[in-house]
């Protein structure tokens, strides 16, 4: 039996701090670091969520899914560039994490669409964003919001 | 007898290895051949488009000739990669300082249905200044992409909306208006900004 931490209350006071979302250790499964994503200008456009996700049991976890109060459809995408330079995205479907192994959700590669936004994400304020495993776990993280031009966890 | 025959087939030989050679050449690389894709961008003085910059000024590639230009496309409604790079060239041209003042900065839109001259306002509005948002109608914007060698596609999304496939590449060109390199997407910053000073040295060489 898999556990899995809940980080969004701790993530969330620490938010609250002025802090950024910390590396969280501990004996549990699966750890989320690093959350963050960008401001929206409204609510008509997608937006982005970015992450690592840490699989520190022994046991593959699978990813199949998200939920979040702030979008009607999260999906998981990623985007890809091909040798022509150019650049497309689509659902990458179910992500095995292997014991020990991370992914990492960053620009241009897995990212959290957020689509049909259900208000838009302002600067400063966080969300939270759910994640769904095969066997019925789940990780809430709260994702701190930061500038439309933001580049990375740390801006 | 017997030799000439042998010599027969080897002459037919060495004319059907030419003449598959020949045919292989006019498909691939002669006239015969399709447009090839992810080739370099035409010089800015052979291209010919009309567009509207985020201020509302009309556009065209002799507004970029006299100083060096970096330009991509894009859309306002990508969550991923279009940030991605608005910020990145905002960086770069952070690290450049002054010397980013010498160049034009254009982002063009490759989705005008959507991307207004307001929102392309709005849009570049929250990254570096120096960065100008082109906007105009489809067909210019697809003589733009041809120009440059640039592709886009409109691809249906689950949610019912649209997404943009692109070209997302940072295309550079002299001061000149020629073709000078360009930055692919993930390429790390310390290849970026030589590059960028590249494309400045050329106009600075033209100048003295
Ligand atoms: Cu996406």
């Amino acid at each position: 039996m898999k556990k899995y931490i809940l980080t969004g209350t701790l993530a969330a006071l620490l938010t609250l701090g002025g802090l950024s979302v910390p590396a969280l250790a501990g004996p549990e499964d699966v750890v989320v670091e690093n959350a963050w994503s960008r401001a929206s200008i409204g609510m008509n456009r997608p937006g982005a969520a970015y992450m690592t996700i840490r699989n520190t049991g022994d046991e593959p976890v699978t990813l199949i899914g998200l939920t979040t109060p702030l979008a009607m459809m999260p999906e998981i995408h990623e985007t890809k560039t091909n040798a022509e330079g150019v650049s497309s995205m689509s659902p990458a479907g179910e992500i095995v994490i292997a014991p020990g192994e991370s992914i990492a959700l960053e620009p241009g590669g897995l990212h959290a669409m957020l689509m049909r936004l259900q208000e838009p994400m302002t600067e400063g304020d966080t969300f939270p964003l759910t994640l769904l495993f095969d066997d019925g776990g789940e990780v809430t993280v709260e994702v701190p919001i930061l500038g439309i031009a933001a580049r990375g966890p740390e801006d | 007898m017997r030799r000439r025959a042998i010599l027969g087939y080897g002459a037919a030989g060495v004319g059907a290895v030419a003449l598959m050679l020949f045919v292989g050449w006019w498909q691939v690389d002669g006239p015969g051949g399709p447009e090839p894709v992810g080739q370099r961008p035409v010089a800015l003085t052979e291209m010919d488009f009309r567009l509207t910059d985020h201020e509302g000024n009309a556009v065209g590639p002799e507004t970029l000739i006299g100083r060096p230009t970096m330009a991509f496309f894009g859309f306002t409604y990508c969550p991923d990669v279009c940030p991605t790079t608005l910020s990145d060239i905002s960086g770069w041209l952070d690290d450049l300082g002054d010397e980013a003042d010498e160049m034009n900065v254009v982002f063009i839109t490759v989705d005008p249905e959507r991307d207004t001259v307001e929102t392309m306002a709005e849009y570049v509005g929250y990254f570096h200044p120096a960065i100008r948002g082109w906007t105009g109608p489809e067909e210019q914007i697809a003589r733009v992409a041809d120009g440059f060698r640039a592709t886009y596609e409109r691809v249906p999304t689950e949610s019912g909306d649209y997404t943009m496939n692109h070209s997302a590449s940072v295309f550079l060109f002299a001061a000149s208006g020629r073709f000078v390199t360009m930055i692919d997407y993930h390429e790390p910053r310390e290849f970026a900004v030589p590059k960028i000073r590249r494309a400045l040295e050329e106009e600075t060489e033209g100048a003295t």
